[in-house]
């Protein structure tokens, strides 16, 4: 059962690890780069444009109506914090489990993870109207003697996804330190050395300073563990503590967290087989890895799937004909167009990874990642816009339609996060170089082996 | 590797994160101090267009604020009072001052005095002056010892947070109905046996609610 595939291939020796990664920052950039970041930051202007206009003019400018008065801000959100879990869970919990396929995806995962969660934090805070006293979020102290409500998951969600985003910036830092070093080392320029010297904290690379380093780690990946849990569980107790019929539900913090972790993978994947095949990483990220992350995406969408079905079991099972209508209309009502897009692109187009053949080719995993993507969207826009569009009275009923904005900003979202990816690529190792020399053969010399006459040294094989 | 940093760069990085702690806390300070009623508001002290001294006739002469502030006792609003309340003592007293010449004026021409406002609360804040006589707080709970005022000014902050001090915890502001309009009054030693009589009787209970003042 053990696979023993290695887990970086070609002759991979120390230096040439360094030397690999490195040269992807201290070389020209590839010409892809700066077409990718032409297009990703004119993106990202478009969103900051509509956000000015959002401020001057007021939520009036998005689809949002009465009933439906969270629009695609929230699905958003919600879509872009989800795909942050994929970094945490890779960093934290695959490293608590020794799952050492990691070391090669876990640094841009997390990358991905903190600029997904930027790109999340947009939304709730410019959907608030007068967004020049969202710090009213924050427990200020003030002459009104007004605190934010505690017992409202809106304030739960302040904190779950501020530590998420803390603590996820310190993990991802730490793993950085020794990387950072290596290129202050290596570093031609007065300037690039003082950066690189300053935010590689003075490291040695001492037998002393790796011990307290993997300690902290180790404490780090601990900490940051509960959160992927517990940070998309908060979001959906935006959702499970209300009253709305379809929203009311105690699965949702399971059925969430699923649906992050498998909407993370996929956006990974997507990330993952582009920068691989830009910058010649075959070797480093292999069919190995994108295996075991499609198996992954196949074990979620499977959980997501149960979910979906969990949801119409216990509508019908809990008799209450709201919930029951709830459903009903979800998937045959005015929006079955988008439950059917999410159930087939989250429940049926991954049951292909089942077959070796697809999991482990690229053309096929890409557009799957893709549809996940889709799919997971969709998920979030039927939950919000479902629910409220048809409530308790049909007399409020209406169907919400997004506007120009609506769509300029989710499109200028993608822009504000691939723009802080590539440069993410462009100035920082993306692959973890410490660690996947620690995976090296080389790093695991067998010198104690008692067993045989000669005690000379040598690769276990 | 050449040296990058000298030896005191080993600092920095306690100071740097010291200095961040202070600056956030000093932030915090400056706001909570500086951009609050208690700094901005205490203190307002506008000319007024007549200079009518509360002082000489609240204090020296002991008249009752009800005599000009008429409606205070049956109506959210506390009237400012009309030209002919003035003239009600005006036309025998003082006939000739130059201060009262505008009062004159107004009086034949039946324009009134534009007022210069001191205590004013915010248009979204609803506040009923009737409901608070009725309950005991005095006059001088929220608009301070204004007997002895030659100039009106603002005493107290009337600020959310100063409201909900007294709303929370009303029991050192209620006085009996006929010591409404005393100055320089303080509880008696009694006050607390005083108070939870007297919010059972009148069934006192100052809401907290958002809805309360936020109607």
């Amino acid at each position: 059962m053990l696979d023993n595939t290695p887990l970086v291939l070609g002759n991979e020796t120390f230096s040439s690890i360094t030397d690999h990664i490195s040269s992807i920052t201290e070389r020209k950039a590839p010409k892809q780069w700066y077409l990718l970041l032409a297009l990703a930051s004119s993106l990202a202007l478009v969103l900051f444009g509509m956000i000015g206009y959002l401020f001057w003019e007021g939520t009036g400018i998005w689809g949002i109506q009465n009933p439906v008065g969270w629009g695609w801000a929230i699905v958003n959100f919600v879509f872009w914090v989800g795909i942050g879990h994929a970094g945490t869970l890779i960093s934290a919990i695959l490293f608590l489990l020794r799952q050492k396929w990691r070391t090669s995806i876990n640094r841009f995962a997390e990358a991905m993870t903190l600029f997904a969660v930027l790109a999340a934090g947009i939304f709730p805070a410019i959907h608030v109207g007068r967004v020049w006293v969202v710090y009213y979020m924050f427990p200020l102290p003030n002459q009104m003697q007004m605190w934010p409500n505690f017992r409202s998951p809106l304030l739960w969600d302040v904190f779950a996804v501020g530590t998420y985003f803390t603590v996820s910036l310190l993990f991802w830092f730490t793993g950085l330190v020794p990387d950072l070093a290596t290129y202050r080392d290596r570093a031609k320029t007065k300037i690039k050395k003082m950066v690189f010297g300053i935010l590689s904290l003075g490291w040695r690379g001492g037998n002393r300073q790796w011990k307290h380093y993997e300690m902290t780690y180790l404490l780090l990946a601990g900490l940051s563990t509960p959160l992927v849990l517990s940070v998309h569980s908060v979001v959906s107790t935006d959702f499970a503590t209300s009253v709305i019929p379809g929203w009311h539900t105690t699965i949702f913090p399971p059925y969430f967290v699923a649906g992050a972790i498998f909407s993370g993978f996929a956006m990974v994947m997507t990330l993952a087989i582009i920068a691989r095949k830009i910058y010649g990483l075959e070797h480093l990220i292999t069919m190995k890895h994108l295996d075991n992350m499609n198996k992954i995406i196949l074990l979620t969408g499977m959980i997501v799937g149960f979910s979906y079905g969990m949801e119409f079991f216990i509508a019908w099972y809990s008799g209450n004909p709201y919930e029951q209508f709830a459903f009903v209309n979800r998937a045959f009502g005015p929006y079955a167009w988008a439950y059917w897009i999410m159930v087939s692109c989250n429940v049926l187009i991954p049951q292909l990874f089942w077959s070796r053949k697809i999991r482990r080719s690229i053309p096929a995993m890409f557009i799957i990642s893709i549809f996940v993507n889709i799919g997971m969207w969709f998920e979030r826009f039927v939950i919000v816009v479902t629910s409220l569009s048809r409530d308790f009275l049909p007399s409020a009923w209406d169907y919400f339609t997004p506007t120009i904005y609506d769509i300029g900003m989710f499109i200028g979202s993608f822009g504000l996060f691939f723009t802080l990816f590539l440069l993410f690529v462009r100035f920082l190792p993306m692959i973890s170089m410490s660690e996947v020399k620690g995976v090296l053969p080389q790093a695991d010399p067998h010198y104690y082996d008692h067993e045989h006459d000669t005690r000379k040294g040598g690769q276990h094989v | 590797m050449a040296q990058l940093f000298p030896k005191w760069t080993n600092r920095l990085p306690i100071l740097v994160l010291a200095g961040l702690v202070f600056l956030l806390v000093f932030i915090v300070f400056i706001f909570w101090y500086y951009a609050t009623p208690k700094y901005l508001e205490v203190g307002y002290r506008p000319e007024q267009p007549v200079p009518y001294s509360h002082k000489l006739h609240a204090g020296d002469m002991g008249m009752d604020c009800r005599y000009c502030h008429t409606n205070v006792e049956q109506s959210a609003h506390a009237n400012v009072p009309s030209t002919q309340t003035c003239m009600n003592c005006h036309t025998n007293v003082a006939t000739e001052s130059e201060k009262l010449l505008l009062v004159r004026e107004s009086w034949a021409s039946g324009k009134p005095i534009e007022w210069v406002r001191v205590h004013s609360l915010p248009d979204y804040a609803y506040f009923d002056h009737s409901a608070h006589i009725t309950a005991g707080v005095g006059c001088e709970s929220c608009h301070g010892n204004v007997a002895a005022m030659e100039v009106v000014e603002q005493k107290k902050p009337l600020s959310m947070g100063w409201c909900l001090d007294c709303h929370r915890e009303p029991e050192m502001h209620l006085r009996p109905r006929e010591d409404i309009t005393k100055m320089n009054w303080t509880p008696p030693p009694d006050q607390m046996d005083f108070a939870k009589k007297i919010i059972e009787e009148k069934n006192i209970s100052p809401p907290t609610d958002c809805s309360g003042c936020h109607r």
